[in-house]
């Protein structure tokens, strides 16, 4: 086994917290500082930095950093880069780079994070990909650079209207000293010509007509495709199988147990970390399909290990018995909330639950890797692959700079490829019969071996005094850890809205030990907890017969920034987003049928603002008709990529309403059930509304989209349908039995 | 075991077993990877491909099943009218996120307008609610099935 050299640095999963301490830094020195080191390295003819390379024909390449996993951001960053450097949409090839933090700083496709990261620093690269072109031109033609303006990818000398192109330019620009980023001016936003408007996505040419992009496209000579069977108990081991028989089936080149190696995530105290080398029985054949089929002959025997008896069923009986006890531990204590309930009029008592759900990519997780004479190299379609390279690195004994790792499309993410176990599965399994391989996870595989959004329950008390003001709060939240630590992305953050508006309040948490695989969902934390304090602040306002939407503007208080994630919550652009979303739905002011209702939710999170108005029928047996979502997003004074945006953010509203109408994990036997769409699903097209989006522009710097807009949904529905209906749904997904007439 | 399959014009000879569902025989022995893989069972609809004009679940096919029938795919829907319409339309209306569902929805959408050169939103919504969008671009298949149709009356 060649030398394992020690980690660059902490290979922890970068938490939602450390993404948000990033976010506040976005633009700042401290971020820019680490874009140089992609800027001012030797450089390839026709290469002004990591970022541009300019051909003679004018043909302008510009490199996407990220990984791209439908969110746009393929096309997003090299539109910053391509409208400071001055150039037309249309000269402009984009290629992927490979994963190498070291010249790309920020390869993560995680936290909506892209944008408040890369919005300046990304223009700045390419503003002084320009400042080079515009010195050379000077140069050339012994001008002072104040005589000389750009565009369209060329310089013109103002006084005698002479031209060169950037072509012409670029071999002289690109021995010239890299200017640093701080000092390069940057276009007044008035003149943009790229940011801000419609630019389709970069690669939809080639998905249309269903080219090779993906990670499970990708194709490497001589390799053999492979099949993993993991125990159906997460972390337990394989303690033997039938591999004789396995190894004589057709095309079956090798059949072997794999040991468990790395660390796991999901047995972790307090915060995330990565995921590791699960225990199991690997299949490697001449084609997927043999391999699949060779592996429905195996029989292999388990240690199931000590999580084999737990269920979804188990876990609720015991977050019951410990909801009706005090909390182990105090997240949050304002004031005296026990006093308070004793004395307001109005008191209410609810109890809220939520299932394990799973991230259900469309494309099954898998990856192809070559590994062979202390060398690797992986294609894989990966959120985070630097943690990848780590953790190749140290579960197969090799140094990471012997690593490569391209960056393929990948067919989805919502936060399950931040992990990385399909990852060293495959180089694992190469390394053992030396020779490249593709891993593929069938649908079941990647169903019931997720990192699932934890299930969780809360047991609610408020109090509303005469005046209609909620003065008092208690929750208990019932989650997954132990030693009084949460588990893997269970946290819930102390300064969760409304905390900072409700004088008395007490949020207090126990956590029990699970053996299921618990990890960041789109939103994470948010797209449950959202739902429950809206939730239950509708259920406060109806207590105290106001308007739900009066109520949740009232709450707000007086203008401020509260405590909360990255600067913190600014209750003036919460008010922007509800009275705006409020004039687009005609809230109050349509009559509406019988059993027909809308509700409305707001949230801050990963740095947007977001409300939603649902409006839903539901029929006397219960069946639910959603008519319309109204959607006010404030993400800041630009939206890079208007068509990408409003995409993205039906998108998030039609992922939270699968979520609240579909999705339902189950455990049972310490296993999962659901195996397939059929158990389940995302949101279907027949389920699907009308979406309208509408941006509410604040002069604040520009953020992210992924996250923001999936949480509020979920609320705004459950609330229309109490409306509707008078029924109050405390547990997903919702039971539409429940809401008969 | 040896089979000539007739797939986008052209005879291919493919040497797998019986049973092996056209999806990987596509995939795998031919390297036409526009066809994807989301559940394997008929659920999702990603592997929608057309045999004989009539749009099937490619992974529910045995190879052995498909004899001198013509199999046609994303790779070569863009030759058909109906079907380059709907790649224009899809990128005009801009549809996709990850795209990765995206050729099952064009290859049902082509199915669609074959049969119904002006379909309604209900009818489009009967004829493609069995292929799953895990990004949720539902409303722009559904305006980029409309814009292709338009596009042959006004042709």
């Amino acid at each position: 086994m060649s030398q394992v050299s020690p980690p660059k640095k902490s290979i922890r999963l970068p938490s939602r917290r450390t993404f948000l301490i990033a976010g506040t830094a976005a633009g700042g020195g401290l971020v820019l500082a680490y874009y140089v080191s992609g800027i001012g390295k030797s450089r390839k003819p026709g290469t002004l930095n990591a970022y541009v390379r300019i051909a003679p024909d004018n043909t302008v390449t510009i490199m996407a950093k990220n990984p791209e996993i439908g969110q746009g951001v393929k096309t997003m960053l090299p539109m910053l880069i391509a409208e400071e450097l001055d150039v037309d949409w249309k000269q402009v090839r984009i290629e992927q780079t490979d994963a190498d933090e070291s010249v790309y700083p920020g390869q993560i496709a995680g936290g909506s994070m892209a944008t408040p990261l890369n919005y300046e620093p990304m223009r700045r690269v390419g503003a002084a990909a320009r400042q080079m072109l515009v010195t050379a031109a000077a140069q050339t033609w012994k001008v002072p650079e104040s005589e000389l303006v750009t565009g369209s990818g060329k310089v013109r000398h103002v006084p005698t209207g002479r031209t060169l192109t950037y072509g012409e330019l670029v071999d002289k620009a690109a021995k010239l000293p890299a200017p640093s980023l701080d000092s390069v001016k940057l276009k007044d936003p008035k003149d943009f010509k790229i940011i801000g408007h419609s630019t389709p996505g970069i690669d939809g040419p080639m998905l249309v007509k269903g080219e090779p992009l993906f990670g499970i496209d990708v194709t490497v000579p001589g390799m053999f495709y492979a099949v993993f069977q993991k125990c159906p108990v997460p972390a337990g081991k394989a303690v033997s199988a039938n591999l004789d028989t396995i190894k004589k089936m057709p095309g079956v080149r090798d059949a072997f147990l794999v040991p468990a190696g790395g660390q796991f995530g999901f047995i972790a105290e307090g915060d995330m970390q990565y995921s590791g080398l699960m225990s199991g029985v690997a299949v490697v054949a001449d084609s997927w399909w043999r391999a699949e089929k060779a592996r429905e002959a195996l029989k292999v025997k388990w240690d199931e290990g000590p999580t084999r008896l737990q269920s979804s069923e188990g876990f609720a009986r015991a977050a019951a018995a410990l909801g009706k006890k005090a909390p182990a531990f105090t997240l949050r204590n304002d004031g005296d909330a026990a006093a308070a309930l004793k004395g307001a009029p109005h008191v209410i008592e609810a109890a809220y639950a939520y299932p394990f759900i799973a991230h259900a990519t469309m494309e099954p997780q898998n990856c192809t890797a070559d590994v062979r004479g202390g060398k690797a190299e992986i294609w894989a379609p990966s959120q985070m692959p630097e943690t990848g390279r780590e953790l190749v690195a140290k579960t197969l004994g090799l140094d990471p700079k012997n690593i490569t790792i391209h960056m393929l499309r990948a067919g989805g993410g919502f936060g399950r490829r931040l992990m990385n176990d399909y990852m060293v599965e495959a180089a694992w399994i190469s390394q053992a019969v030396k020779a490249p391989v593709k891993l593929v996870w069938s649908r079941a595989d990647d169903m019931q071996h997720d990192f699932y959004r934890p299930a969780g329950w809360h047991f609610c008390k408020g109090g509303v005094d005469k005046a209609g003001k909620i003065v008092a709060w208690q929750q208990h939240f019932v989650s997954f850890g132990k030693n009084n630590k949460f588990a893997n992305s269970c946290d819930m953050p102390p300064y969760s809205f409304p905390a900072g508006r409700v004088p008395n309040l007490n949020y207090g948490a126990t956590v029990m030990p699970s053996g299921i695989p618990t990890g960041p969902l789109r939103a994470p934390g948010d797209n449950a907890f959202v739902w429950v304090f809206l939730s239950f602040i509708d259920e406060l306002a109806h207590a105290a017969r106001k308007d739900p939407l009066q109520f949740q503007i009232d709450l707000l208080g007086k203008p401020e920034l509260l405590p909360g994630e990255g600067e913190g919550l600014d209750t003036r652009r919460l008010l922007g987003v509800l009275e705006k979303v409020r004039a687009m739905s005609g809230w109050g002011k349509r009559k509406l049928p019988k059993r027909t209702g809308m509700g409305v939710a707001f949230a801050y999170c990963h740095l947007g603002y977001v409300a939603e108005v649902v409006e839903v029928a539901v029929s006397r047996e219960g069946e639910i008709k959603i008519g319309k979502v109204w959607a006010a997003v404030d993400i800041g004074r630009q939206i890079v990529n208007p068509t990408a945006a409003e995409n993205m953010a039906q998108g998030a509203i039609i992922d939270g309403l699968g979520e609240a109408l579909n999705q339902k994990i189950t455990i049972e036997n310490g296993r999962v059930v659901e195996d397939n769409f059929d158990g389940f699903s995302p949101l279907t097209m027949r389920q699907t509304p009308p979406i309208e989006v509408q941006f509410v522009l604040t002069d604040h710097s520009p953020t992210g989209l992924g996250e923001p807009p999936l949480p509020p949904v979920l609320p705004a529905l459950c609330n229309a349908i109490f409306a509707a209906t008078g029924k109050r749904v405390r547990s997903l997904p919702i039971d539409t039995a429940l809401l008969k007439a | 075991m040896r089979y000539s399959l007739h797939v986008n014009g052209h005879i291919h000879t493919v040497d797998v077993d019986d049973d092996t569902p056209l999806l990987w025989v596509l995939r795998d022995a031919m390297n036409l990877k526009g066809t994807k893989y989301g559940c394997g069972v008929g659920l999702c609809g990603s592997c929608t491909v057309h045999i004989d004009g009539e749009p099937v679940h490619a992974c529910r096919r045995p190879v052995s099943s498909i004899g001198i029938s013509k199999v046609l795919t994303i790779e070569a829907i863009g030759s058909t009218p109906i079907g380059a319409r709907l790649q224009e339309a899809w990128l005009k209306v801009d549809v996709m996120q990850c795209g990765y569902c995206q050729p099952g929805q064009i290859m049902t959408a082509a199915a669609l307008l074959a049969r119904n050169a002006a379909p309604s939103e209900e009818d489009i919504v009967e004829a493609l609610d069995g292929n799953l969008c895990r990004c949720g671009t539902y409303l722009r298949i559904i305006e980029a099935v409309k814009l292709a149709a338009a596009g042959r009356k006004g042709a």
